[in-house]
């Protein structure tokens, strides 16, 4: 369980988070959602430890992440996957090797164990033997995002952090993506945060649903639910596209 | 403008604080230092050779025709030659070639690393993105530029032979009794020292640009061209302190 209290970050005079609380339930996908600026990003960084909060806490399986000194934040940080919106693969490296960092730095596992973890997880995602050796730019969105998602996973972490992960994706590709998060999450029973301002995640596979604007938090409940709220704010934001206000309008009759 | 520097030079010496951290992982910095050694001193080495061999022969050509006196010696066309490619030549105008070359590709290959956010992706698996990226540049600079620096005077010294003999400017046995005459080894501790001095500012300096980039590609470009006119600043600075230093 992540869980995060009265999280509040200002950027000089502009307060991006007003002391936000949330759970973000284990082994389960999570999903914080909400239009551009409302601060879902400065609040995924403020999970990872990439923006340090103002005030507030997180606390990752009641350890008090935000209080921790670097050195042991580093051990935890082992816990932790991250897939970037513009996937953050290191273009100096290929894609096989691109999975293999994480190993050489912090496992002790033999050449041929490595070697064996990042066939088995670049298969997981689905990458073709024929792309391992190929350089990170050579690749599709698509399939830049699905190493990304192999990299993440290689050190078997217990939380899985996903920065618009559907970004820039085509809506064919964005549901892959999407149901091999999901299906990562169900296999290695990883609690997998996702920040998305795409409805149709949420109601691929938000299992928990976090909705923010501007800073704060509007609602928080089980995915499906969130089709069924009469908050108008909820409401204007979930059916805000032509095609949910038609879904809206026959949900009503 | 005043405290804009200081506040720079401030963050400067944080982020030297940052970069000069315990590894992580000795072996994969040690893999990360060998890369960098072939990427910003092997490569370099044409670039050099190429630009000292030349600078060499227009120093004698020029030397040669300002000299052009029966009463002096074509020994001493030698030893001006000589002193100028050692003194000055090979450490202070190749480092400022290399800060163009090597500078430019630190600064714009970190701030295009900022910018894809792989430096935060380094940072969420818990490496040190200042030092894994940076320390493994500064330390091939201090390695490999003092050879780059050696070469260029051999290089600048063979291009000043060929040309006083090939264009018939000198007697090629006196010019080359000049390059071995009242030889100081000092002078060539004095210009490794000084390469030294500027492999540190040009990694270091151009590493702090690239490492802040805010924004995207244009603010990559324009990191890339600020380290340049930064580092070459202080390498003539630098240059002036270590000549008064070491000379006087």
């Amino acid at each position: 369980m992540i869980e995060v209290r009265g999280i509040k970050k200002a950027f000089g005079d502009q307060e991006v988070l007003k002391g936000i609380d949330m759970d973000l339930k284990p082994g389960q996908c999570n999903l914080i959602i909400g239009s551009s600026g409302s601060g879902k990003t400065v609040m995924l960084k403020s999970i990872v430890g990439l923006i340090q909060p103002d005030a507030g806490q997180v606390l990752l399986d009641g350890r008090d992440w935000t209080a921790m000194k670097e050195r042991d934040r580093k051990v935890l940080r082992q816990e932790m996957g991250m897939v970037f919106q513009a996937s953050a693969l290191f273009t100096s490296l290929s894609v096989e090797d691109n999975v293999r960092f994480p190993l050489d730095f912090f496992s002790s596992m033999s050449p041929a164990e490595k070697d064996q973890r990042v066939a088995f997880c670049l298969d997981r995602v689905r990458i073709p033997q024929s792309a391992l050796s190929k350089n990170p730019a050579e690749l599709s969105g698509g399939m830049q995002k699905r190493v990304a998602i192999a990299r993440a996973i290689v050190l078997n972490p217990k939380y899985l952090f996903c920065d618009e992960p559907n970004s820039g994706l085509d809506p064919e590709t964005s549901i892959v993506i999407d149901q091999l998060i999901q299906e990562i999450t169900r296999e290695f029973g990883m609690t997998t945060v996702v920040n998305t301002h795409d409805m149709n995640s949420v109601l691929e596979i938000g299992d928990h649903v976090v909705l923010m604007r501007h800073g704060h938090k509007v609602w928080e409940g089980a995915g499906p639910d969130i089709l069924k709220s009469d908050d108008q704010e909820v409401v204007d934001y979930v059916f805000r596209s032509a095609l949910f206000k038609r879904v809206r309008a026959a949900m009503n009759k | 403008m005043l405290s804009g520097f200081l506040r720079g030079l401030g963050s400067y010496f944080l982020f030297l604080g940052a970069v000069f951290r315990r590894p992580e992982s000795w072996r994969e910095y040690f893999k990360s230092f060998v890369r960098e050694t072939e990427l910003l001193g092997m490569s370099s080495i044409p670039l050099v050779v190429f630009i000292s061999l030349f600078m060499g022969a227009v120093l004698t050509i020029q030397t040669a025709i300002n000299l052009d006196d029966p009463f002096i010696p074509d020994m001493y066309i030698g030893i001006a030659v000589r002193e100028g490619i050692l003194l000055e030549f090979a450490p202070t105008i190749v480092s400022l070639i290399l800060a163009g070359k090597v500078g430019s590709n630190i600064s714009s290959s970190l701030g295009t690393m900022r910018v894809t956010e792989q430096m935060d992706a380094l940072q969420v698996m818990g490496i040190n993105p200042a030092s894994y990226l940076v320390l493994p540049k500064i330390g091939a600079s201090l390695l490999f530029f003092p050879i780059l620096v050696i070469f260029s005077i051999f290089m600048g010294l063979l291009g000043g032979y060929l040309a006083g003999d090939w264009l018939h400017l000198v007697n090629p046995d006196n010019f080359l009794m000049g390059y071995f005459d009242e030889f100081q080894p000092y002078y060539v501790v004095y210009s490794l020292t000084k390469t030294v001095v500027f492999a540190f500012i040009i990694s270091s300096v151009s590493a702090w640009y690239g490492y802040h980039v805010k924004g995207g590609a244009v603010e990559v470009g324009k990191a890339s061209t600020k380290a340049v006119v930064a580092m070459s600043f202080s390498i003539i600075l630098f240059n002036y302190i270590l000549t008064d230093v070491m000379l006087q």
